[in-house]
């Protein structure tokens, strides 16, 4: 059980060491930036490994992939510019707080809860991989769309602004993943030109959605309605950080155990964690209207779980060749590469290899944290730098990012259309994060249902397939509920407004009386 | 002043006609011994970190050295649509001087030529050299109550469509082999098409579906979660799988058509002598001590055809996937 200790003396030999400090200030940073996601950050250091000792390459591998994810909150709250799907939910409370004057803060209570829920992680992967890997085996179709749709239920609520909108935008971000092919059969689908053919890829909706219109928002002067806010950077202890994080032990709990569960689920997509447990961390909360306006609970629910989820992803990979995240996905080719096949052998007959690695990816967590702080103290320098030259940045790095996810123009001329209509979208209230989810959960969804109905049709019949067995019915009813207590908050919410306007109005009307 | 305008407009077209008529003759004047004097691309029609992907990376590690190419080459990933995108873009917009190649996968691009419209087919492609052969093989979870091919076509036979099989997506490997198995055995069971191969693993050990074509080296690798069952090959592989039988071994007349074969191809059009050149260094560079080696330890079986044996093999691949797609839309 603590064999795992015998090999991290390992990770300090210098070339190692050096390898995964290299690569996790290199991954903070590619994670700031608009459009390298995980996933491409990992799949473009998978050649670089080629020549190295197969745990070094690993180390590598694993750094990246544990400080992209924590790096995309950078852009997330200074910029909100999410640096990675997995970072959207960290824009919706991170960036008002950056506007509110407590940029700093927020950055650490990313980076210290990025830390905690890492460390869970990984060490859900230590402890527990034999015992999950079969229970994450479990997950098909049928239950694959059951959680699809707890993140579509996510969708109305996200947010500060109106349901109804966000509904619409959600419905919106469906349609758009329908472009392209179909998943299952391969029919095409709202091809009206060439640069569809693809279908709308996920990064560069992302890049498109969110960067563009905060460059044409750059642009306008800062007089105008709609200019951007200039905010300064406060100075912060990291203590008082660590202190106000731990206070709200809450989101932290919740952040880090859906980003585990997330995390195991193979197929579900590593990028709704945070957003999930954003979701309940808000609905669990006593100030509920507090989130969307700069509530600290919510950074750190969605940062602690997507960095909970880097971990458990790797478990139904070590244990099975079942990768649980897209990027585990990538590290599997990473993997293969120098002859480590996944399985349960793995853990005996290359121990040294693997448990190096695995003991870099809890060291890694640690460099991110106390690196990602230093990135905080210094990025006041890069909110200093006039407008201009900001959104002309962003502008490069969003459509080289965009262009190397698949080499393709086609990405780019998408992700600018789609950033245009955002920004006029944008003026009259609608935001983009429920246009991205609904991107992201239409073809999980969608598949599995095709998936599940197909088998269903020669099996057991569609009712029993999707309604039947205890995880079905528990995850439906996790569904209900979710969507039962967002009307139920809803409506109360309504009822207070109006007793406080009847109360306004009588109010009014005695004062008029008298 | 009108007339300098005019003879310097006369000069510009002059010598744009001129740049084009040198541009135009450069492949002509390419010498064997001067390709390639940069480095060298090539399209992989998949994401980075797939078999494909990193199999080509694999084969091409050595491309730098002097015997072989003498220039590095250089993968670019275009992922979607099963590959359809990235060889569209290659059958349509890569240059046809050799310094743009693609890697194929068949039957998959010949199979999508035949199905969908694309703008690639065995006739506007020029093949250099075969690096692999990756076979389907049945297989079934570890608590499968099928432990040979007889007792899952018994089943089978008893409830018709109730046999599910996973696949990698529709019109691969792994869907020609379930067609081939369906139509020479007669039974009625029923293809899911999956996004890729390692999903695909997934179902079958999930028990999602009640069994799977998969690639043999992916099964291989998953050995201790699956049974094998059988082989969709003409010969049973020795190196890897010495035990499990071919299907023609137990009567049913599945061939080698779904053998899933990588390797380089240009663009019809490529310059005669850069083909030869190409085609004679290339399957060296493959055959390398160093290169086989390291395609064995990621349990990638290394099948190398000159470019000779390739054009033949995709011909027939073309006329029996023809004649089994028509079949399928009867």
């Amino acid at each position: 059980m603590l064999e795992f200790l015998q090999y991290l003396p390992e990770v300090f030999t210098p070339w190692n060491f050096m390898i995964l400090v290299l690569g996790t200030v290199g991954g903070l940073i590619l994670g700031a930036t608009p459009g390298l996601s995980p996933t491409m950050a990992v799949a473009l250091l998978i050649p670089f490994t080629f020549h190295m000792e197969p745990a070094t390459g690993l180390i590598l591998l694993g750094a990246a992939y544990t400080s992209t994810v924590a790096g995309g909150a950078v852009s997330a709250i200074l910029l909100s510019i999410p640096g990675a799907p997995a970072n959207i939910a960290t824009t919706l409370d991170g960036n008002p707080l950056a506007k509110q004057g407590k940029a700093t803060s927020a950055l650490h209570y990313c980076f210290i809860s990025s830390f905690v829920g890492g460390v869970i992680g990984v060490f859900v992967l230590i402890f527990f991989t034999p015992t999950l890997s079969e229970w994450a085996l479990g997950f098909g179709p049928s239950h694959l769309f059951w959680v699809a749709i707890l993140g579509v239920t996510v969708i109305g609520t996200l947010g500060s602004g109106s349901v109804v909108k966000g509904l619409f935008s959600g419905f919106v971000g469906l349609w758009i993943s329908t472009i392209g092919y179909d998943p299952v059969l391969g029919v095409e689908r709202f091809n009206y030109s060439e640069h569809l053919g693809g279908g709308i890829n996920i990064i560069a909706a992302l890049v498109g959605l969110f960067a563009i219109p905060q460059v044409l928002s750059m642009l306008t002067p800062q007089m105008m309605p709609g200019g951007v806010q200039k905010f300064a950077m406060e100075t912060q202890s990291v203590m008082t950080s660590v202190k106000e994080t731990l206070q709200r032990w809450k989101a932290l709990v919740v952040g880090s155990f859906i980003g585990v569960l997330v995390g195991l689920i193979p197929g579900a997509g590593g990028q709704i964690a945070g957003l999930v447990a954003y979701d309940q961390t808000k609905k669990l909360s006593r100030n509920k209207e507090m989130f969307g306006k700069g509530e600290p609970a919510g950074v750190i629910a969605a940062e602690s779980a997507n960095n909970a989820m880097v971990g458990p992803s790797l478990v139904p990979l070590l244990t099975l060749s079942v990768p649980g995240s897209p990027t585990a996905a990538v590290l599997l080719g990473g993997l293969l590469i120098h002859g480590l096949f996944p399985g349960p052998a793995l853990f005996t007959e290359h121990a040294p290899v693997v448990w190096t690695f695995i003991n870099s990816l809890l060291v890694g967590q640690l460099l991110m944290c106390v690196f990602g702080i230093m990135i905080a103290r210094y990025s006041r320098f890069v909110m200093d730098i006039p407008e201009f030259y900001m959104a002309a940045a962003i502008t490069v790095l969003a459509v080289f990012g965009t262009f190397s996810v698949q080499n393709s123009f086609s990405d780019v001329f998408v992700m600018m259309t789609l950033g245009v209509v955002m920004y006029f979208a944008s003026k009259i209230g609608f935001s983009p994060s429920p246009v991205v989810l609904g991107i992201i959960l239409g073809p999980i969804a969608e598949s599995n249902f095709l998936q599940g109905q197909m088998i269903a049709e020669v099996g057991e019949g569609s009712f029993t397939y999707f309604f039947g067995g205890p995880l079905n019915i528990v995850l439906v009813g996790v569904v209900a509920m979710s969507i039962v207590y967002s009307a139920y908050s809803e409506l109360k919410q309504k009822k207070q407004q109006r007793t406080a306007q009847q109360n306004d109005a009588d109010y009014r009307a005695e004062q008029e009386g008298v | 002043m009108f007339s300098s305008k005019m003879s310097r407009k006369l000069a510009t077209k002059t010598l744009t006609a001129l740049g084009v008529a040198s541009v135009l003759s450069l492949p002509q004047m390419v010498q064997a011994d001067a390709f390639p004097e940069r480095p060298v691309s090539m399209v992989v029609s998949y994401s980075p970190g797939g078999a494909t992907d990193f199999q080509a990376r694999i084969v091409t590690m050595l491309a730098g050295n002097e015997s072989y190419l003498g220039q590095p080459m250089v993968i670019l990933n275009k992922p979607g649509a099963g590959g359809k995108i990235g060889w569209d873009f290659y059958a349509s917009k890569a240059k046809k001087n050799g310094y743009e190649l693609a890697a194929y996968n068949v039957p998959h691009f010949i199979a999508q030529s035949i199905v969908f419209k694309t703008k690639y087919n065995i006739d506007n492609l020029e093949p250099i050299a075969n690096w692999g052969a990756d076979p389907a093989v049945l297989v079934v979870g570890k608590d499968s109550p099928f432990n040979t091919l007889e007792d899952l076509m018994s089943f089978a036979k008893e409830n018709p469509k109730k046999v599910t099989f996973s696949g990698a997506g529709l019109y691969v490997g792994h869907h020609i082999a379930f067609l081939q198995f369906a139509k020479e055995s007669g039974l009625k069971m029923t293809y899911i098409p999956h996004k890729g191969g390692t999903p695909a693993m997934k179902s079958v050990m999930g028990g999602q579906v009640k069994a799977g074509f998969n690639n043999l080296s992916d099964a291989f690798r998953n050995k201790d979660s699956v049974k094998i069952l059988a082989v969709a090959d003409l010969q049973r592989n020795t190196k890897f799988l010495p035990d499990v039988p071919t299907f023609m071994e137990k009567g049913v007349n599945v061939d080698d058509s779904s053998v899933n074969f990588r390797g380089i191809m240009a663009r019809k059009g490529t310059p005669p002598e850069v083909l030869s050149y190409l085609s004679q260094r290339v399957p060296l560079m493959f055959e390398d001590n160093k290169t086989t080696k390291k395609m064995s330890a990621a349990g990638s079986p290394v099948r190398v055809l000159s470019r000779e044996e390739v054009i033949k093999m995709w011909k027939e691949r073309e006329v029996y996937l023809k004649e089994l797609l028509a079949d399928l839309k009867k």
